[in-house]
């Protein structure tokens, strides 16, 4: 369990869950990405780049 | 960066997403222990000792920019790359990619570069509206324009020139196929295609990533040359070709995917992708 930077929700991070992995915030849908594991941390998942892509 | 002693294999990420989620179960499952890197973290002194622990990396870069100096780096190291710079380079490219499809006989739409929004006018007339105009470094169907006449087509160039960086003003043209409501995708690695899937959308954009829906597509012999002879000419590896149908039913190779996404393919083929890139690169660098 985390809390949201956002509006300080409640974040419950699954166990099987990698640091990188975008969850996102049941209240406000804020895109968190999990920057930690142990203990879980969460920060503002960056916002998509104009060259992302596949 | 560094691994642990038995640690040869290193999965450079921007996001974990399903795709990554899915390669990390695979390989935890064959027991192939990997080094998951950040590549916000990553950098590495050209100068210095190149010796890295890591035999292979597999490249799950979100960035094409990123992504090209990973693949980069990592080669000037020694180490074996999925995919390797040469398929990065000219995947990332459009015009690179039309460039070694054209030269390898692989039938695709007419395409005509431009190097300014000056030229591409004359160049739109000869393909003939409509026609679409992409990016050269774009991706999930972003900037894609399908340009009914000249007006549009003035409009569309100037914003171009206006968007002032000097990609923007290379300009891709290609006819634009009249397709049956889809496209392909077929995964290649190696010197295998291991399936093929449908992209539906009622828009003229079907991309996953726009919301189209997935269905099976049933490899034939055509769609299986067509997609071998596609991978080759952008250098190999692990790629999914794109296809498109004409109203004929010929087949034309619009773009290859160097850093493929495939969270559809599961639900519309039954093959498990990420499993399939694993013992791809189990295979390549003989782990």
């Amino acid at each position: 369990m985390s809390t949201c930077p956002e509006c300080d929700a409640q974040v419950t991070v699954a166990a099987t869950a990698h640091a990188g992995e975008i969850v996102v915030c049941p209240e406000c849908q804020t895109e968190l990405e999990i920057v930690s594991l142990d203990p879980v941390e969460l920060a503002l998942a960056p916002e998509i780049e104009e060259d992302w892509g596949e | 960066m560094s691994g642990g002693p038995d640690i040869r294999l290193a999965v450079v990420t921007s996001r974990v997403r399903v795709e990554e989620k899915l390669i990390f179960t695979a390989l935890e499952r064959h027991a192939i222990p990997y080094q998951h890197l950040d590549e916000r973290t990553l950098c590495m002194e050209l100068t210095g000792s190149r010796l890295l622990p890591y035999t292979v990396v597999l490249n799950r870069s979100m960035s094409n920019t990123r992504n090209r100096y990973i693949a980069h780096l990592f080669e000037a190291c020694g180490t074996i790359v999925v995919n390797n710079s040469r398929v990065i380079e000219t995947c990332g490219d459009k015009a690179l990619t039309s460039i070694a499809l054209v030269g390898a006989g692989i039938p695709t739409p007419r395409t005509t570069i431009a190097l300014t929004p000056a030229a591409a006018l004359p160049a739109l007339e000869q393909i003939g509206y409509p026609a679409v105009l992409k990016p050269v470094n774009g991706s999930w169907g972003r900037l894609l324009a399908k340009v009914s006449d000249r007006e549009a087509a003035e409009a569309i160039l100037e914003h171009k020139q206006v968007l002032g960086s000097p990609i923007h003003s290379v300009i891709y043209i290609q006819e634009y196929i009249e397709k049956p409501g889809r496209d392909i995708r077929t995964i290649v690695m190696g010197d295998q295609v291991i399936c093929g899937m449908y992209r539906h959308s009622e828009h003229w954009i079907t991309n996953t990533a726009r919301g189209g829906s997935t269905t099976l597509c049933e490899l034939t012999s055509d769609l299986v040359d067509l997609s071998l002879r596609a991978a080759q000419s952008v250098g190999g590896g692990a790629v999914a070709v794109d296809l498109i149908e004409r109203p004929d039913g010929a087949l034309l190779v619009t773009e290859i995917n160097h850093t493929m996404e495939f969270h559809g393919m599961l639900t519309a083929t039954g093959v498990d992708v990420a499993d399939a890139l694993v013992q791809y690169v189990r295979q390549v660098a003989q782990l």
